[in-house]
């Protein structure tokens, strides 16, 4: 994509400064009026710069946070609740946090759900959506390894459960979960390292977002019509259109995230994280935070071995199985772009994939249901299903719709929306 | 594709609602009370905060203890600055070690925890046939709808009503020294109906009647729960009227900005 007018400081400081290091010109062409974005994209696109304020939220109040909390077993529910009522607005620090978590995942699922309606993962965008796989993988493993800190009967048992699915991998599984745990069980170790990685985690995201930007740069931002951008009649400065535009979405935004803040704080959390960690009672139900709960959903509802009917062997055991699921429908999604063979982008112009892009949408939901039930009745054949259609929309329909589905007429060019005469191929 | 759209919503709904309603827990859902601390302009009732202190004191701590609980934190429940160090002089704690290295006791101090009533869990346990009662400092956090369940709780003990049956309908049995109350998860719980009609005299005459006396401790230990609560909505009132306000401006300059794209 080209770029827009050139830094030109007028004063003579900046333009020393800038000679010499040219940072300023750097952002100025990032995320300022050098960088020419496409002049449609429509509210959906927002959610890339919420997703940037939500990692802000969580650094700048995680910092204070681990100034005040302590990693030892015997003392970190109760670290936590010297937050809560001794450190001034310690409350406030702690709930913007574990809210902030939450809505960071809100934003990130909308993000990543406007890529798939938008085909954003599409040449030549595929390393810059692989980049946001990256940085997904990094957010989850941080925010399970955030929400083991207070120490709190879910916190422990999550752990548990989490960590002990790694034993599933034959041959090395039992030394990585020793080595998670630094011991022999989750205890002391276990929560001292994961403070460790839980600090240094949200930095390499910072690193892995200056990749997803830098490759976001190169190509320009997809739009709602999935079309190019043209010339520059298609495109407008970032810079002021879409920061004015990003500053009314942080605002929207923000009313939602102090909805919960303020009046709902722990809607989003489990009672029984409130209750000291104690390794000899187990809970009623180990249930993750909602948002791992489609994954988990996923992980559960294996409950067979893979190997040859009526016989006892067994080539893949249902617990492997389960992990193999859980991890693959996540890694699954880097071959997105080539598991899709349409080569129109957008949704709008595809009607059969806009129906089964919602279908996949109530999936997920479905799952998430699934994932926060405990697994009796109808659940586990409801996960199965569920999962089977997961996996299906990626590697049995997205391959086979794009060969044979009907797209529309694309048009002209984004400033110009005349539909061209249908091509051959298209 | 509007029919295959159709389908997909009321195939949803349909799911939703039936997967919902095939999940329905075994113990009873508490009853939705009126509090003081609810709603957006929420706040403690100090009289009734002060009542459900006394009530903690004289009936619930005796077996379970309040350890984030301070005397000092007395100060937002209204008491003045001597009542609290008064309250506190009435409790013995453990002190520094003499100068022979031996253990010595003095009277607690403003900055203190309230005493738990066991040295430790096992001895708590001891002296309860084997339940362990908890501390109650994150009760009303620490259960589903907590301060609605913690009142149900208490006024919710029954005889077993006749043909009573456990949720997979087998015969309901009651364990041998544990109580009947549909509010707690099995339905049997072994701390004995805690609260009754008059079983104390309040310190500013409000009848003790077991529904008041539940309506204060739980005011109480909402109270401990959250103690910041009414910062928190007070902050948030302001911050949610901010945003809107600059909200609203972002939307203007936004579409002032843009209004100059049009061609």
């Amino acid at each position: 994509m080209g770029h827009g007018p050139a830094f030109e400081p007028k004063n003579g400081a900046v333009k020393w400064f800038n000679d010499r290091l040219p940072i300023l010109s750097l952002l100025h062409g990032a995320l300022g009026p050098g960088y020419m974005a496409p002049r449609n994209l429509n509210y959906w696109w927002n959610f890339g710069s919420l997703a940037g304020l939500c990692l802000v939220i969580q650094l700048l109040t995680g910092i204070v946070l681990a100034m005040h909390y302590t990693p030892d077993t015997l003392v970190a529910f109760d670290s936590v609740e010297r937050i809560m009522r001794d450190v001034n607005y310690g409350w406030l620090m702690r709930y913007m946090h574990a809210n902030g978590a939450s809505f960071f995942f809100i934003a990130v699922y909308i993000h990543i759900l406007r890529g798939l309606y938008y085909g954003s993962y599409k040449a030549p965008r595929e390393v810059l959506w692989m980049l946001g796989l990256v940085i997904f993988l990094l957010m989850m493993a941080t925010a399970f390894m955030g929400y083991v800190l207070p120490w709190g009967q879910m916190s422990f048992w999550g752990a548990t459960v989490i960590t002990n699915l790694f034993s599933a991998i034959p041959v090395v599984g039992d030394s990585i979960v020793t080595l998670l745990w630094g011991g022999f069980s989750v205890d002391n170790p276990t929560l001292n390292r994961f403070f460790s990685l839980h600090y240094l985690l949200p930095f390499v995201i910072i690193g892995v977002v200056i990749l997803h930007i830098w490759a976001l740069h190169l190509p320009g931002s997809n739009n709602p019509l999935g079309i190019d951008a043209k010339d520059d009649a298609d495109k407008i400065p970032f810079h002021p259109y879409y920061t004015t535009k990003d500053i009314f979405g942080i605002g929207v935004f923000l009313l939602f995230f102090c909805a919960f803040l303020f009046y709902a704080p722990n809607a989003m959390g489990h009672p029984d994280n409130y209750i000291p960690a104690n390794p000899l009672v187990t809970p009623d139900s180990i249930v993750p935070e909602w948002y791992f709960l489609p994954f988990y959903a996923i992980l559960r509802s294996i409950t067979f071995d893979l190997g040859i009917p009526f016989t006892d062997i067994v080539f893949i055991p249902a617990k492997l199985l389960g992990v193999i699921a859980m991890f693959g429908s996540i890694l699954l999604l880097f071959f997105l772009p080539w598991l899709d063979t349409s080569k129109v982008r957008s949704a709008k112009f595809r009607p059969t994939y806009k129906i089964l892009f919602w279908f996949f949408v109530v999936d997920m939901v479905i799952l998430t249901i699934v994932g926060g039930k405990k697994p009796e009745g109808i659940w586990p054949v409801v996960g199965l299903i569920g999962t089977f259609y997961y996996f299906a929309h990626f590697l049995v329909i997205m391959p086979i719709l794009g060969k044979i589905e009907k797209t529309l007429p694309l048009p002209e060019s984004i400033a110009n929306p005349v539909i061209k005469a249908p091509q051959k191929g298209i | 594709m509007k029919l295959l759209k159709n389908i997909a919503i009321v195939f949803v709904a349909v799911t939703v609602v039936s997967l919902n309603a095939m999940a329905a827990g075994a113990a009873k859902h508490p009853e939705k009370q009126v509090w003081s601390f609810d709603g957006i302009t929420g706040h403690y009732d100090r009289a009734s905060a002060q009542r459900g202190f006394q009530v903690y004191r004289e009936v619930c701590a005796s077996c379970h203890s309040l350890k984030y609980f301070h005397f000092r934190n007395l100060a937002d429940l209204g008491y003045g600055e001597d009542m609290i160090k008064a309250f506190a002089a009435e409790y013995e704690v453990a002190g520094d070690p003499d100068d022979y290295g031996d253990p010595t006791t003095r009277a607690a101090l403003p900055q203190d925890v309230f005493p738990a009533p066991f040295a430790n869990d096992n001895a708590a346990r001891a002296s309860n046939g084997g339940a362990l009662p908890p501390d109650l400092s994150l009760i009303t956090k620490a259960r589903h709808d907590g301060s609605n369940y913690t009142f149900a709780l208490l006024t919710g003990y029954s005889e077993v009503p006749t043909g009573h049956t456990n949720p997979d309908g087998t015969a309901f049995d009651l364990t041998d020294g544990k109580y009947f109350n549909p509010y707690f998860k099995g339905e049997q719980i072994a701390m004995a109906p805690p609260i009754s009609d008059d079983l104390l005299e309040y310190e500013d005459g409000t009848p003790a009647t077991m529904d008041q006396m539940s309506r204060d401790v739980v005011q109480f230990l909402t109270y401990v729960a959250e103690p910041k609560l009414e910062d928190r909505l007070h902050m948030g009132l302001n911050v949610m009227l901010f945003l809107a306000f600059f909200t609203l401006l972002a939307y203007f300059s936004y579409r002032k900005v843009w209004a100059n794209l049009k061609k």
